[in-house]
């Protein structure tokens, strides 16, 4: 009932609206269609300089107000890189920003209609043209050279001695997989994928399988100044491994393996202190469309020193050892005592 | 040019571009002829128009309904059960539903509503009328045009109701997910009607599309050179010119993935293991269908941006009481964005795992668009310097366009920059970036052509004051939408979350959501106000009493109040000067029209 009400009373608000602006325009034609426009325009030209006023203000104000709810300082050397191109970015566009709005702004009301103004016929100029095409291509190839320079660290491969994880998305979690002892992660083939002892479809015909660990609670261990370089694959759809604190994303594409590298460069903990939130925790967050449940597929990332990540690596069982192996006496996984945050439901 | 014939049910008269007028009856037509399937491009540009905005409304309301979601994730909406039933049970949108929305929000707004109802309206209305023709090449293929673009809205129309839902894999349909039915509930049914609607959509383009640059190629009138085309004509030309490259490249894709979904084949499927098994399917490339898709996708963005851009020009002149300043230039870099469209689509895939080398190569092209793109702004911008501004609701429009380009084409410039795209891919600032530069100021542009042509579809004005509201409401709450939005974007915040407060990273954006949903809901009703005025002003606005309203010297203004089918009672008028000769014509006016011929020792342009 209330549904129908509502929508009662906006047809009546637009049906007033409507009759005020039919009377306002037959009142402008009453008191004379020339006096009127030269009123209206007078008014628009003013409203035009209020909009770009407030706007200015506005900018201000939300600037104000996201500032203390942005990322904290990125976690990666990478992510050091973006941060300062995209300062530079923000620089350039902003001038041109201002400078252009203004300019439209500013001719709007200066040169609006009125009885003394003729308009200046001035249908080309050459030389603007070409001072107005030359300046943004030098803009831009100063942007593309500092994007590519950065593009290129950024894909180039990772340094032989970066330490080597697997993250696999699947919908709508994510799983990871370290190499073990041998530092060597095991062949896989999607066929032997099950949902009870072999998430991955790793093949147990190869031996660098066996020390293989696998983590299946969404979580990424790293050590902190080592570089890691991710293979990231995916099991049914396209997934993305978002990693805002770090500034680095890679799509998880079934069937092909694509990678990235970075090098984690603040712990967890330290995280906790820089931030002042007890609670803070880096988030793998799924950046492309995955289905119903892309919105809660999210991962953790525990950045360790090396000690830590030592003690917490002696810690794992092989997952063969827990599923595949013959001796059946094998102990079930531990209780894995994590640093993310309380396990979260979704709704 | 040579005698030019038009035939069809309506029209069988041959005209001669040379001076005989071999008469024009004027016999009844039927009420279906002359409104339904009707060969008059002015009443097929205004069922584009219609079916546009119905669209508009459809796809508005959607996202009201998912705003009202994202903006307050715990709370209950009664009223949106009434509209969606079992998926918005107890007034809360389910999770499947929300994707199906924002993919057929997606979808409605880039093809149905800016593609369709943008260049379907002006390229027909404006293309005979602004180069003295008395219609398109082929009327009838024309009115085709016309129906299978209505025969797609009817199928995507259907799509909604279907019990698994439409399509919801967001609207570049990027296979597995949409090509697997296990992988999500919109992938079923809704899925095959979301592929016929757009092959039916494909083929409703193409032949608009190839009749347009027929019509502007072939049936200009005696002394229309190209270069005495007004900037509309131009724009719609490489607009139509785009869509026919671009568009079956799409429909080549959707082939494929109807394949993959229905036949068996592996296109884009590989090693998949997927609600409890492992499909058969090994060998194809998910990132194949990108390839495909975005080689459309990208030039769709410049089908929706060039007839904007056509029509500022246009009306930034007219109401400036100036030429469009750097005529030339404005063609050059027209020719520029249509060839460098072409050239830039990777860089929607920085991140997918293509070839980093590859991707250098897409950061080149794409920021080397800015050039022409930066161009256009500076022109406009001295086009309205000096000149005698009357703000007028589509002047305003107009300026509100550029407005709009400025601030969403510099962010432009972050997202084709890869290395600044590795974070700022799929998230709000994405978002951000091409609502303001493809969705409003795209809609700025419609508007502004809407409200300026309004008279000559019509013969009636559109009542001003509710212009003016609208148009302050919806300038202020589209940069009040996604300005912050942008902040959102900077922080990670990533696109298509149906909830964020689990996310520690996120969940502090709350109150903003909360704010952007209510000005969007606002902005809503602003559109509306907009519809009625439309609508009612078709039957009871104010008359258009003179034949050039807003004294412009362009060639549609030299054909009755009302023109008939066939557009010139008597002979087509010859042009003698380009289209924007805004000085002193001796009798104190202060442009000359099109159709009138050089005066003594006058150059032509």
């Amino acid at each position: 009932m209330s549904g129908f009400i509502s929508i009662f009373l906006t047809c009546l608000v637009f049906f007033i609206i409507y009759q005020i602006a039919k009377a306002s325009e037959l009142a402008g034609i009453l008191r004379g269609e020339e006096k009127t426009k030269a009123q209206t325009n007078r008014l628009m030209g003013w409203l035009l300089v209020a909009f770009f006023l407030l706007g200015l203000y506005g900018i201000y104000q939300c600037h104000i107000d996201m500032i203390d709810k942005m990322l904290p300082v990125s976690a990666s050397d990478h992510g050091v890189q973006y941060d300062s191109m995209l300062y530079i970015t923000l620089v350039v566009t902003g001038i041109v920003f201002f400078l252009t709005q203004t300019a439209l702004f500013w001719f709007a009301f200066r040169y609006q209609a009125s009885e003394h103004r003729k308009a200046h016929f001035y249908s080309h100029n050459n030389k603007l043209e070409v001072i107005w095409t030359t300046i943004p291509a030098i803009a831009m190839a100063l942007l593309v050279i500092v994007g590519l320079k950065n593009w290129g660290t950024m894909t180039s491969d990772a340094p032989k001695d970066a330490m080597v994880v697997e993250i696999v998305g699947k919908q709508f979690n994510w799983i990871t997989r370290y190499p073990g002892k041998d530092g060597v992660l095991g062949k896989k083939d999607f066929r032997m994928t099950n949902d009870v002892d072999n998430v991955l479809g790793m093949d147990w015909n190869d031996k660098n399988n066996h020390d293989d660990v696998v983590m299946q609670n969404g979580e990424l261990h790293l050590v902190k100044g080592k570089p890691v370089k991710l293979i990231i694959g995916s099991r049914d759809v396209i997934h993305d491994v978002g990693l805002p604190h770090f500034r680095m994303k890679m799509d998880a594409v079934p069937g092909i393996i694509t990678t990235m590298w970075f090098t984690p460069t603040i712990t967890t903990k330290e995280m906790k202190e820089i931030t002042g939130n007890p609670d803070f925790v880096y988030e793998i967050s799924c950046d492309q469309m995955c289905g119903k449940g892309h919105y809660s597929m999210r991962g953790t990332v525990i950045v360790h020193s090396e000690a830590e990540f030592r003690a917490w690596m002696r810690m794992q069982k092989p997952y063969y050892a827990g599923n595949k192996a013959p001796e059946k006496s094998a102990p079930a996984q531990p209780e894995q005592k994590t640093d993310s945050v309380n396990a979260i439901t979704m709704k | 040019m040579s005698d030019v014939i038009i035939q069809g049910p309506n029209v069988a008269h041959t005209y001669s571009a040379h001076g005989e007028h071999h008469g024009h009856e004027h016999h009844e037509q039927h009420f279906i002829t002359k409104w339904i399937f009707s060969q008059d491009h002015k009443i097929i540009g205004k069922q584009f128009l219609v079916t546009g905005i119905i669209w508009a409304i459809i796809g508005a309301l959607m996202s009201v309904f998912f705003r009202l979601q994202l903006g307050f994730p715990d709370e209950t909406f009664p009223i949106m059960e009434k509209f969606l039933g079992e998926w918005a049970k107890g007034g809360k949108l389910s999770p499947e539903f929300y994707y199906a929305l924002v993919t057929m929000h997606g979808t409605i707004l880039v093809f149905f509503v800016l593609t369709a109802g943008l260049s379907g309206t002006f390229a027909n209305l404006l293309i005979p009328l602004q180069i003295g023709a008395r219609d398109m090449a082929s009327p009838f293929m024309n009115m085709l045009s016309y129906w299978f673009f209505f025969l797609a809205s009817i199928v995507m129309f259907v799509s909604l109701f279907v019990q698994t839902g439409p399509a919801s894999g967001g609207w570049t349909t990027y296979p597995p997910l949409s090509a697997l039915k296990e992988a999500s509930l919109g992938s079923g049914l809704g899925m095959d009607l979301w592929l016929i609607s757009m092959a039916l959509f494909v083929v409703s383009s193409l032949l608009g599309g190839l009749n347009y640059i027929s019509t502007i190629l072939n049936m200009r009138t005696k002394g229309m050179a190209m270069t005495r085309m007004p900037l509309t004509i131009w724009a719609l030309l490489f607009t139509a010119v785009l869509g026919v490259l671009s568009f079956p490249v799409l429909l080549s894709g959707f082939v494929l993935l109807i394949f993959d979904r229905n036949f068996g084949t592996s296109f884009y499927l590989s090693e998949i293991f997927i609600a409890g098994k492992a499909l058969p399917n090994i060998g194809g490339s998910a990132i194949l269908y990108q390839h495909l898709f975005w080689f459309l996708g990208h030039p769709e963005v410049y089908i929706i941006m060039l007839p904007g851009m056509g029509i500022a020009s246009e009306i930034l002149s007219c109401h400036s009481r100036k030429p469009i300043f750097g005529y030339f230039a404005m063609i050059i870099s027209l020719i520029g964005i249509t060839v460098l469209a072409f050239l830039v689509w990777a860089h929607h895939m920085f991140v997918t795992g293509m070839s980093p080398f590859l991707g250098s190569i897409f950061v080149l092209l794409t920021l080397l668009i800015a050039v022409p793109s930066a161009v256009k702004v500076f022109n406009w911008l001295t086009t309205i310097w000096k000149g005698k501004i009357r703000f007028t609701v589509p002047m305003l429009f107009a300026i509100g366009f550029v407005s709009l380009f400025i601030s969403g084409g510099l962010t432009g410039i972050f997202l084709g920059n890869s290395a600044l795209d590795i974070h700022l891919h799929d998230t709000y600032f994405v978002v951000a970036h091409f609502h303001i530069v493809m969705g409003v100021s795209a809609f700025f542009g419609m508007f502004a052509g809407i409200y300026h042509w309004f008279p000559k579809m019509y013969g009636r004005f559109m009542n001003n004051t509710l212009g003016y509201i609208h148009f302050f409401l919806t300038f202020a709450g589209a940069y009040l939408i996604f300005w912050p939005m942008h902040y959102e974007g900077i922080a990670g915040m990533p696109r298509r979350y149906y909830d964020y407060s689990a996310w520690e990273s996120f969940s502090q954006f709350d109150s903003l959501n909360s704010f952007i949903s209510i000005v969007a809901v606002t902005v809503f009703f602003a559109q509306l106000l907009f519809v009625v005025n439309f609508f009612v002003s078709i039957f009871r606005g104010r008359k258009c009493l003179v034949q050039n309203p807003w004294q412009s010297p362009s060639l549609e203004w030299t054909t009755p109040i009302n023109p008939g089918h066939g557009n010139w009672v008597g002979e087509i008028p010859t042009v003698h000067r380009w289209p924007y000769d805004y000085k002193d014509d001796g009798h104190g006016n202060d442009f000359i029209p099109q159709t009138t011929p050089l005066r003594e020792g006058e150059e032509s342009h």
